[in-house]
């Protein structure tokens, strides 16, 4: 299972960042949940890795075990790994990491955005003074020199008329530019990992294609990794490199972007695929229409969780459950995927 | 010509607000024919949601006129409204807040019912008939909407608005909190509607992919004018107007291999409370020259039911 970093195409160096066999759980009234499942994938240095799903499929909470920030006392990685190399070159087990320990690595090595930049934007402080925040908690500058770093923040991320909007609050501001605020304040201690929490789902079309734009610009710039969660496959298809796919807690297919679009391995992705508008299929009488995945969200099988909803299930996949295996460039879990192919 | 089920001339709609006059809705102009579906898109401020309310009456024009099959609705009481009401339903964004949690399924629909005192003599066996239409069944109408997903809710909300038989279905949003999955089930299921009741339908989106599918003819809205008009196909493969192939280019698509975008619109969308003299459009646009700040275009024709607001129309082909 752990040999799944080996068959990405970055082979000749360590990932960045190694999740291998991660389950989250969360302690409730009634027992113990556990919404994400033997999860495996990789990331390395410059790259970015799309996780898809839609909801309930874990990908959020992946993220957020990640980034060490999971809801306490609630949720807790109940086994697994999350190897990240840091700066030094050594390789620490997230997982295992102390809460000062995590501390140090968030907004230094690794930092986050989310979908809403409200919720993690101060409402009373000028958007100058959270980057000051951030760049003297972690760089240690001051006066001038913290000035300066922080107009170069808001500049490196394209806010127009910088110097002048570091006084404004966020409320004064945009969708859009809140998002390059929060990108900013990501960017201040340039973090070699980035993850992205559907950064521009609440966002305009035309703000979107900017903001896509902008991320991928200083991925290219600083050679930081970007961990893109999303559920919109046209933003995939804008911005991955890789495509890790979840369903029902567990990843399902991993794969290059280009041929994930061509031929999906997995089941469950090919009808993903096929419930894209752009890609209807015109009917007897012309119409165009779409091939919907039937059945509910949330029912899942027992032994494959897709197999209720699945046009390709056997009797096999009631009872035997999948493991993730490696195909050529990536994995996928699913019994019937050599015959399917 | 056979006269439009729905005709908006000239509406305009504007808001008061403490920091100003919003003009939600400036001059717009369009009909729907009977089971045609019309398409709205555009993105924040562009008025589109509020042209949905203004058609079922739920508000009031500034100015303009609406009519159903040729009877203007302007100015008439509630009680006036009523049969308007009933030719026209809406479909609600949030499958989650848009139905009252402490009804049953049976309650909601039926309260429909009710209002137009319609299928009285039979109302649990119309009930079944309308969950059958939107693909639930007669056993859900007993129970409550947290009981149901996003999509099955959505359902529901449809059955609710099929229930006074409308001859036109406004639906806003309809499927932009729910999952791709779980989308496509809700088109298809508008696409069968339309086909076996006839239903037109105004639909309003910020997505182009599912307009596209949707729709025979859109109008493309920006800062509450129609900055593009006309049947669907044209206006999505060959965008007229400079802010259609602004949106149209950065929608992303769903292709890694499509070429990618050369040149985006830059900056915000300019706020409602202080558009742009001119052209409202002209601030983002690649085009723009010094009469597109001083005069404002009006829609001037391009093929047959085709029209673009643009004062540099033709574009240039290189620039």
């Amino acid at each position: 299972m752990g040999g799944i970093s080996d068959q990405s195409a970055f082979k000749q160096d360590a990932p960045l960042l190694a999740v291998d066999t991660l389950s989250v759980s969360f302690r409730q009234e009634d027992g113990v949940s556990t919404p994400v499942r033997d999860v495996s994938l990789t990331l390395h240095q410059g790259e970015t890795l799309a996780l898809v799903g839609e909801s309930g499929s874990g990908k959020s909470v992946t993220s957020l075990a990640i980034m060490g920030l999971l809801p306490r006392p609630a949720g807790f990685i109940s086994s697994g790994k999350i190897r990240f190399q840091t700066r030094a070159k050594q390789t620490v087990d997230l997982a295992q990491l102390s809460f000062d320990g995590m501390r140090q690595l968030r907004g230094r090595e690794m930092a986050m955005i989310f979908q809403e930049p409200m919720t993690s934007l101060n409402p009373v402080l000028t958007i100058g003074e959270q980057i000051a925040e951030t760049v003297r908690l972690h760089l240690g500058l001051s006066g001038r020199a913290l000035q300066t770093h922080v107009k170069a923040q808001l500049d490196l991320v394209e806010i127009p008329d910088a110097a002048r909007r570091m006084d404004d609050y966020p409320h004064q501001m945009s969708g859009g530019m809140r998002q390059r605020v929060m990108i900013a304040l990501a960017m201040a201690c340039q973090p070699s990992l980035l993850i992205a929490d559907e950064p521009t789902t609440a966002l305009d079309v035309t703000i979107q294609a900017q903001i896509l734009l902008l991320i991928d610009r200083l991925r290219r710039e600083t050679g930081m990794a970007v961990l893109f969660i999303t559920h919109n496959l046209g933003v995939v298809a804008e911005i991955a490199d890789r495509v890790t796919v979840m369903y029902a807690g567990q990843v399902v297919e991993t794969a290059q972007t280009v041929p994930l679009f061509r031929k999906a391995a997995h089941p469950y992705t090919s009808a993903l695929l096929s419930c894209l508008p752009a890609r209807a299929k015109a009917d007897a009488s012309g119409l165009r229409r779409l091939v919907p995945i039937t059945g509910q969200p949330g029912v899942f099988g027992k032994a494959c969780a897709f197999a209720p909803r699945c046009p390709h299930a056997a009797a096999l996949c009631e009872t035997h459950p999948p493991e993730l295996e490696l195909t050529d460039g990536g994995a996928v879990r699913c019994l019937r995927w050599r015959e399917l192919a | 010509m056979t006269t439009p089920l729905l005709s908006i001339s000239h509406l305009s709609k504007s808001f008061p607000t403490s920091r100003g006059i919003v003009q939600a809705v400036d001059d717009v102009s369009f009909s729907i024919a009977a089971g045609e579906a019309f398409g709205l898109v555009g993105e924040s401020g562009s008025g589109k949601s509020t042209i949905g309310r203004l058609a079922l009456g739920l508000i009031t024009p500034t100015a303009g006129d609406i009519r159903f099959s040729g009877q203007s609705i302007n100015g008439l009481s509630e009680r006036a409204l009523k049969p308007f009401r009933r030719q026209a339903q809406m479909v609600f964004q949030d499958p989650y807040s848009s139905l009252n949690p402490r009804l049953r399924v049976r309650d909601i629909i039926g309260e429909a019912l009710d209002t137009h005192a319609l299928a009285q003599d039979r109302r649990d066996a119309r009930i079944a008939e309308l969950l059958d239409m939107v693909g639930l069944n007669a056993s859900h109408a007993t129970r409550y909407p947290h009981e149901f997903s996003g999509g099955q809710r959505q359902r529901i909300g449809i059955a609710r608005a099929l229930a006074v038989e409308p001859r036109l279905l406004i639906a806003d949003e309809p499927v932009s909190a729910l999952d791709v999955s779980v989308q496509a089930q809700i088109i298809t299921l508008l696409q069968d509607l339309r086909r076996h009741l006839g239903l037109a339908l105004l639909f309003i989106s910020h997505d182009l992919d599912i307009v596209e599918l949707l729709c025979e003819r859109v109008a493309v809205l920006y800062l509450g004018r129609i900055m593009e008009t006309g049947p669907t196909v044209q206006v999505m493969k060959t965008p007229r107007h400079p802010y259609s192939r602004a949106l149209l280019a950065a929608v992303p698509k769903a292709d890694p291999e499509a070429p990618r975008v050369k040149r985006l619109v830059a900056g915000d969308i300019p706020s409602p409370l202080n558009p742009p003299s001119g052209c409202v459009f002209r601030t983002r646009c690649f085009y723009a020259e010094g009469p597109c700040a001083s005069d404002r275009p009006v829609l001037a024709p391009l093929d047959a039911g085709w029209q673009s607001a643009c004062l540099r129309d033709p574009l240039p082909e290189h620039e």
